[in-house]
């Protein structure tokens, strides 16, 4: 078993997210840092995405046996609040993938969140037809990081993962 | 002493964000249509979240200072009613859904300039979990800003509704501004934009602000309504009857 970086991170592209099973942590941008200290000691910084997400207390044992099962005996998972998650932290692939499971992506950058009142999100490509006539629903979907949406044209409901 | 304070300014948002977590949680499965029973459900999981964030780190506080067991859970569901320094319009009862949308609309508001306030707080813990907790809440000023206008808006019903429920609240809004002995952040500083942004979705809602000026208070020093103590039983009676129990 080798102790690097490298060796840990391809660990962690193996704990998914037990909401949103094709997104890796890395995928979404959840760990911040891997600190190898000695032989079989590892800490994991990691970041929550949503303050209320229920999936964080599952992701923090999801790697610790990850982590186990590789052999380290001693696995401790730091929380860091600072700097605050945001989904510009998604990486390209987790978007790709995303969307192919059946949820639109974020299209834009987080910065865009001080909207006006009624505003939407124009144009979110409906992840099923590609359609750009689509509406929003709610801004709160069946997870605290999506919203729900509508296409226009093929008809069918969507969710889509909101900027952060 | 100023460690005190400090515990209790972070107790005090605590609080708040629970009692108010716990009241908008009855929504769930009652709300007026699935996606807004949704939409208030996801509001209570951010507020849940939030009060977690305070309970730690005050929970942290407190037993660097009298080496004690505090915990999230301790603080939450074994404090009594005169230790609880939540607001006292987020112990009000829920009402209608017009009265839970403006509770909503005028405390998101308040939260939104206090957390920017908060940003920047020499206390590196309490300016993280701010700068978490407002892109939340940005969120949640917009949900409540736009059904305000659309029930204030909409028809005599929703109207009158909404009229009553101005009625019912106003006079607790004024506790936001008056600052506890604890606090350092100077809430009083925050009143007059609060107000410029209630007038202005208020404005095309068609409501107008109550003229009457008397204001409740007491939430933050821990002198309650009566409704708090309805509602600290039946949150807190899992752990009161079984101490320490997990699932």
């Amino acid at each position: 078993m080798s102790h690097t970086k490298e060796h840990i991170y391809s660990l962690l592209a193996q704990v998914t997210d037990p909401e949103i099973p094709v997104l890796t942590i890395l995928d979404l941008g959840i760990v911040r840092d891997v600190i190898c200290t000695q032989e079989n000691e590892v800490e994991i910084i990691i970041t929550p995405t949503y303050s209320g997400c229920p999936a964080m207390d599952a992701i923090a044992f999801d790697i610790k046996l990850k982590m186990i099962e590789a052999g380290y005996t001693q696995v401790k998972i730091t929380y860091t609040l600072s700097p605050a998650w945001t989904t510009d932290w998604m990486t390209e692939t987790g978007k790709q993938k995303l969307k192919q499971y059946g949820i639109a992506p974020p299209i834009e950058r987080s910065s865009r969140i001080n909207k006006l009142l009624f505003d939407q999100d124009e144009h979110i490509p409906c992840p099923q037809c590609g359609s750009t006539n689509t509406k929003l629903l709610s801004e709160f979907g069946s997870t605290a990081c999506k919203a729900l949406h509508q296409c226009m044209d093929c008809k069918e409901p969507f969710d889509y993962f909101k900027c952060h | 002493m100023k460690n005190q304070h400090i515990i209790n300014s972070v107790l005090h948002i605590a609080d708040t964000t629970l009692i108010l977590g716990q009241r908008n949680a009855a929504w769930c499965a009652h709300g007026p249509i699935l996606e807004q029973d949704i939409a208030i459900t996801n509001i209570t999981l951010d507020l849940i979240g939030q009060a977690r964030n305070f309970y730690q780190y005050a929970a942290s506080l407190i037993n660097e200072a009298d080496n004690k067991n505090e915990t999230e859970d301790t603080l939450a569901f074994l404090r009594n009613e005169r230790d609880f320094k939540n607001f006292l319009i987020c112990e009000l009862p829920n009402g209608d859904w017009a009265q839970t949308i403006l509770r909503q609309f005028f405390f998101s508001t308040f939260q939104q300039l206090m957390y920017q306030k908060m940003m920047h707080s020499s206390d590196n813990q309490l300016a993280a979990i701010a700068a978490k907790s407002i892109k939340e809440t940005n969120y949640h000023v917009k949900w409540s800003s736009e059904w305000v206008i659309r029930l204030g808006d909409g028809t005599d019903e929703s109207n009158q509704r909404m009229k009553n429920a101005i009625e019912y609240l106003w006079s607790y809004t004024g506790e936001f501004f008056i600052a506890a002995d604890y606090e350092s952040i100077d809430v009083a500083g925050l009143k007059h934009e609060w107000l410029e942004k209630v007038k202005l979705v208020f404005e095309e809602a068609t409501l107008s602000i109550p003229e009457n000026t008397f204001m409740q208070t007491g939430g933050k020093t821990g002198v309650h309504t009566e409704h708090l103590g309805f509602i600290l039983p039946e949150m807190q009676s899992l752990q009161r009857n079984f101490p320490g129990v997990e699932w």
